[in-house]
This record gives structure tokens, sequence and C-alpha cells, in this order.
């Protein structure tokens, strides 16, 4: 129970948790910025050649560390531009990374939504019917074998012949992504209930309808949780690989490729920034929903 | 004590087919079970006592012979909610309340919401549980649960309770409480009560009737109809009838053992 654990808590956040994320990232911003130097000096010192000057160490990081387009941005130009397409730019903007991450955000919940109510689908199938339970999923397995840069946008230019675009067929991939850990994570939920449990039900005479909805749907709620989380980093990927080869001129995809195309590094890293928040912020959101619900159902943690 | 037999079961039989070959786990059981009975069986592991049971509730089939539950075959008494049936494992739901455990196979019966009120202050009065309806299962301790679980049987209008070593996870002190107040509680409604048991006090102290069975194939050795009185306190084991009973079903053991021991 959280009320046990109350007394000494804080202490023991710091002591136990605060600490270690901190040196991790530390140790990350320490080696980003070595890393920016090693491969962003090379520019510089040609630069320096070409105009016959002679640069110290200290120019040289400086240099290294506030190109235009360097190889490598350094942490706080990454952040710098973050900062300024979020909060410096109105969200109308086609520079506004707010925009970009709406944009992919419809379509990342839109597929998110569909993949998990296949997945539970398919699910609830395989563990009711034998058929399905030996057909279906070597299919669903296969589906994830294929990569989905090779059919993404296959899928766009099919739906887009039969008059589907815009956020549909982004979040028709993102779906192709998400379903999968769902239903893996289902068919084991549903499936989790033991013999004894079962045996009881079946004491009782109660159909499969009622087995499922009162022993196996609520048996299976940790593995949803679970799956949930996983599916809903899936769909964000999926969203925006949707976005890549659409020519799509909007969305956290569109923002880092047309920053390939024009070298804009920076720009790349800042939709990874915002794309890493986004998925940091749907997975704690589904947590919460988790320890809600298992809160509800009396669990003890 | 007239009428038709609560189980009656004649030459039954169960062969399970397994990887390694066919395994008897009942062989030409004969055995009529009177209402208002309450009859033990009792027998080393693999003697098909619980076998027995899971064939009277529907939960496997028999492979020869035949088996009636209050005069109808087994798939017919369960689906007539003929009786109640309490596992090893308390088996409550983790997710449900006490109260909400209890009310679970009123739900799925159809009860009205007040009829299962009603039922469910009854049944937990029953088993000294009043006051616990709204703790989840892991707030009781593992008597408690099993309380709740005998509760859970009797809720609904079974006049039979398949009980399959329902105390013999709990440590005897519990076990001798639950014992007792099995009894009253067998006393005061009048249900036909089977009970696979693997301790010889307990089989003797609760039984009107006692099963010995063994193992290889299961078959049963021996019935022994108890002299005991109906009132039984605890004490009641030390006396002499007790002792002899008590006697008789080891030597029922043994005798069914052979030269495995």
């Amino acid at each position: 129970m959280v009320a046990d654990h109350a007394p000494g808590s804080g202490a023991r956040i710091v002591g136990g948790r605060v600490f270690p994320v901190l040196v991790v990232v530390l140790s990350i911003l320490v080696i980003w910025y070595a890393g920016a130097v090693l491969l962003n000096r090379a520019w510089v010192l040609d630069q320096a050649q070409r105009a016959g000057v002679e640069l110290s160490v200290g120019e040289v990081v400086a240099q290294s560390w506030s190109q235009e387009r360097p190889r490598l941005p350094a942490p706080h130009q990454v952040v710098e531009d973050f900062w300024n397409s979020t909060f410096g730019t109105r969200v109308t903007s086609k520079r506004s990374l707010v925009r970009h991450a709406w944009i992919t955000l419809s379509a990342t919940l839109a597929g998110f939504g569909l993949g998990a109510v296949l997945g539970i689908m398919l699910a609830v199938g395989i563990v009711h019917d034998r058929t399905m339970n030996a057909s279906v999923m070597p299919w669903v397995i296969a589906s994830q074998t294929i990569p989905i840069l090779a059919i993404a946008p296959m899928i766009i230019v099919v739906l887009n012949s039969v008059g589907v675009s815009g956020l549909l067929p982004k979040a028709f991939i993102s779906m192709y992504l998400s379903f999968f850990p769902v239903v893996v994570g289902m068919v084991k939920g549903f499936r989790s209930p033991d013999r004894m449990l079962l045996d009881q039900m079946h004491t009782w005479n109660a159909g499969r309808r009622q087995t499922f909805w009162k022993l196996r749907w609520p048996a299976s709620m940790p593995y949803l949780f679970a799956s949930l989380k996983v599916a809903v980093a899936a769909s964000l990927v999926g969203a925006i690989i949707g976005e890549l080869p659409t020519g799509a001129v909007a969305g956290l995809g569109a923002r880092m490729l047309s920053g390939s195309y024009y070298g804009q590094t920076v720009q790349i890293w800042s939709a990874l920034l915002m794309a890493a928040i986004l998925a940091a912020v749907l997975v704690a959101l589904i947590g919460l929903a988790e320890r809600v619900t298992l809160a509800a159902m009396g669990g003890r943690a | 004590m007239t009428g038709v037999p609560v189980i009656d079961a004649k030459g039954l039989g169960l062969t399970f087919q397994t990887g390694d070959g066919p395994v008897v786990a009942l062989s030409d059981v004969n055995l009529a079970v009177r209402r208002g009975d309450f009859v033990s069986f009792i027998g080393p592991s693999g003697c098909g006592k619980t076998t027995f049971l899971r064939v009277a509730a529907d939960l496997e089939r028999p492979t020869s012979g035949s088996i009636t539950v209050n005069g109808m075959s087994p798939a017919d008494a369960r689906q007539a909610r003929a009786y109640g049936y309490v596992f090893q494992a308390a088996g409550l739901f983790p997710w449900r309340t006490i109260d909400r455990n209890i009310r679970l196979p009123l739900e799925i019966m159809g009860y009205s919401k007040d009829d299962q009120n009603a039922r469910v202050a009854r049944v937990l009065e029953m088993v000294e549980l009043s006051g616990f309806e709204n703790k989840y299962p892991w707030q009781l301790s593992g008597g408690m649960q099993q309380r709740a679980s005998i509760a859970r049987a009797l809720a609904f209008d079974a006049d039979l309770l398949l009980m399959d070593e329902p105390f013999g996870a709990l440590d005897e002190i519990v076990r001798d409480r639950l014992n007792e107040q099995l009894l009253d509680l067998w006393k005061r409604t009048g249900k036909t009560i089977c009970f696979v048991t693997h301790s010889i006090p307990e089989a003797v102290y609760l039984s009107t009737r006692i099963v010995v069975m063994s193992p290889r194939p299961g078959r049963v050795t021996d019935v022994i109809e108890s002299p005991l009185p109906a009132e039984r306190p605890l004490h009641i084991r030390e006396s002499a009838a007790f002792l002899d009973i008590a006697a008789r079903v080891r030597d029922g053991l043994r005798a069914g053992m052979g030269d495995d021991v």
C-alpha cells in the first residue's frame, strides 16, 4: 500500500532514484558533447585552414558546438531549436513543432485505438475458437516480420487510389504496428486464469460469455496494460514512418525528412526530442490508467 | 434417509489416456451416498478420491460404469446447479471483495439483486464472516478465505456439497476450528456432504460414513459406518469409539497400499 511507504520516502527517492538518474543524464551529456566535438571538428579545422587561421583548442571546441549544420548538434543547440519552435513560434506556423507534434499525435492515437481494438478482438477469437487459434497466430507473427518501411508506401498508395488520404493511412500503418503486442499480450492474459477457476465457473454452469466477462477479462487487465504500453510506443513509430514516404508536409516524420533533405540536423534532432517526449507522456498516461484500474480492482500494489 | 441416493455409482471406472499410456484413476467403484450423509473419502494420493468427486461434478467423464447425481446424469445435475463444489484452494477472485465473490455464482445463475443481498448476508453469518464483506481476499487469512469459499458454495440452493480437501493447506488449529464449524453447518442445513481428505482424524471426526480408497487402480476398499453420535465435541477424538474407527481406517489404508509402504 502506498500509505505504508510514506515515512522517509522523500529521503529514499533522493538517495535511491534521483541520484542514479542524474548520473546517467550527466554521462549522456558528456558523451554527447564529446561526440559533437569529434564529429564536427573536421569541418571547423577545414574552414580554418582555408582561411589560413590557426585555432586554439578552445576555439575548435566552441565552433564545433555552434555550427549552423553540424553532423551532430550539441545538446544546447537542440534544446534551443526545440524551445524556439515549440514556444517561440505561433501554433499555426509551419515551423511550429507543436503543430507537427499534434498532427503526428492524432494519427498515433487513431492508430493506437484501432490497433488496441483489433488486437483485443483477435485475441478473443484466438482464445475461444480452435480454428482461429491454429490459423490466425501464424499470420499475426508473419505480419510483423515484414519491414514496415517496405509496405508503408504501398499502404499509402493503395489507400490514396481509393480516395483515402490524410490521417487515415498513417493511422492504418500505426495500427499495423500496434495491434501485435496487444494480440500476444491478451491471448496470454485471457488464458491466465488457472484451471481451478475455470472448473469453478463450469460447476456453476457459466456460459462462455459469462466466463469471459467475469473471469477472463478482469484476469487479463495486467497483461492489457503491459501490452498497451508497448503498443502506444509502436503506434508513434508507425505514425512517424507513415509520414516519411507520403511526401507529407506536416508531422514529426515530415519534419525529420525535410531536415535531412536540407541538412538541417538540428531540426531533425529537435523533432526526435519531441517524439521521445510524446512517447514518454503516452506511456506514462497508460501507466497512470493502469494504477487507477488495478487499485479499483483491489490491487495490493 | 429414503428415496433416490444423492450420488449413485455403479461399476464406475475412469482411465486417463496419457503420453505414458493409460492410467486407471477409478476402477469398478460402487457407492451410494444417501441424502443427509456426511461422507469422507480417504486414501493416499492417486487413489482416485478427487477424481470421484470430479466425475460427480461433471468435471471428468467416466469411461465405464454409470453414475447419477440426484437421479440425473452429472451433466444434467450440473446444469440444474445441484451441487456446490469447494476446491483445495479457496479460488476467490482477487479483484472481487468477499461480498462480490460470494455474489458471483448468484450473478451467473441470475438471482435477483434483493435475493443476492439476502443470501450473501445469510451465508456470511453462517461462516462467521459478517463484517468482512468489503475486504479483498488477500486481506483475509487462509482459513477465512476458505470459509468465504464455503459460503460461496452454500449461497445457492444446492443440497449437495462436494469438498475436495478444503482444509488441506491450513494449520492444525485452524483446521480443528473449521471442522467444528463445518459439522455445525452440516447439522443446521441438512445438506449432503462429500468430503475428500487424507487426514484420518478429520475423516473420523466429521463423517457419518468413511470411504477408504486405495491406489493403482483407484478403488474402494472399505466403507465404514460411523457409530459416533451426531453431537461431536472436539474431545470426542480421545474416546475409545473414535480411536476404534481411526484404527479401522488405518488398517484399511494399509491393506490397500499392499507392499508399497
